[in-house]
């Protein structure tokens, strides 16, 4: 089964969908990254279907799923680059993803974790660990 | 245009889906319809067809070019020999599903095309058909 490749950097996992899924693909993508957050201990996760021409509400449940998931393992998942026609389909279908956070493109996306994850720009290298010394990563947790 | 001839597709499994939703695709194109058209229908092909492959196993989908006066439409015909819906109307309702949870199937797939019709005969199977006018 084709796999799709997970890129880190910093402390977000990257991936770029850039076939038509088929249901194990999208299933096997979920596990792949729920995997790589526990084995990296990211905290962000960006997925750009910027290239997916058609999101039936099988794949959109699991981009849902995937992000309800990541977020119990801490992890902000933020989709980017959904096409004009996907999001009106989308929400035609009845299908709105109110659970997950998305973005316009992987330049915003990225912006967008940061912000939520406090990202590693603003947490300084070689930071003196102690109390109080990492206020960056205590805010904004959105309430998890 | 040249008439587009029908398209008759096996579906036996969920790569069939993929198949599927490329066909519908590649069909509304030919016909002229916008791109927002061209992935409402295949959306709406996306949901009639994975619910061959999870309840009826296996079955067939049937594409054709269809004509109202100067407007061309794209007719789809979805069908399987599979277990049958045994109340319709219960099935057609916002968030009711026997499978996994996947709501939104058929009501869904009705609000992306122009024209359904659901026929379904409990251990006969499915039919659905579905238009789309460009």
């Amino acid at each position: 089964m084709e796999r799709i490749p997970i890129v880190k950097i910093g402390e977000i996992l990257l991936v770029s969908i850039q076939t038509d899924l088929h249901d194990q693909a999208a299933l096997g993508l979920q596990r792949d990254l729920l995997e790589k957050i526990q084995n990296t201990s990211a905290r962000g996760v960006l997925i750009d279907i910027s290239v997916i021409d058609i999101v039936d509400s099988f794949l959109g449940r699991v981009l849902s799923d995937t992000a309800s998931m990541a977020g119990i393992m801490n992890a902000t998942v933020v989709v980017v680059g959904i096409q004009p026609s996907v999001a009106i389909t989308l929400v035609e279908l009845g299908l709105e993803l109110k659970r997950i956070h998305t973005a316009l493109n992987v330049e915003r996306g990225l912006a967008l974790l940061q912000q939520k994850i406090g990202g590693i720009e603003r947490v300084p290298v070689g930071a003196v660990e102690g109390p109080g010394s990492r206020p960056e990563r205590r805010v904004n947790q959105n309430g998890r | 245009m040249v008439a587009k001839r029908p398209i008759s597709l096996p579906i036996t499994n969920e790569l069939d889906i993929v198949k599927a939703r490329q066909e519908v695709r590649s069909y509304a194109q030919s016909l002229g319809f916008s791109l927002v058209d061209q992935t409402r229908v295949t959306t709406a092909v996306s949901e009639l067809v994975r619910n061959i492959v999870k309840y009826a196993v296996k079955g067939t989908l049937d594409l054709e070019m269809t004509e109202k006066g100067a407007r061309k439409g794209l007719r789809i015909v979805c069908r399987d020999e599979g277990p049958g819906i045994p109340d319709i109307e219960l099935a057609m309702k916002e968030g009711y599903t026997t499978g996994k949870g996947l709501g939104y199937g058929l009501p869904g797939a009705k609000r992306l095309v122009d024209q359904f019709e659901i026929w379904s005969e409990v251990g006969k199977g499915t039919r659905v058909t579905i238009i789309k006018w460009q």
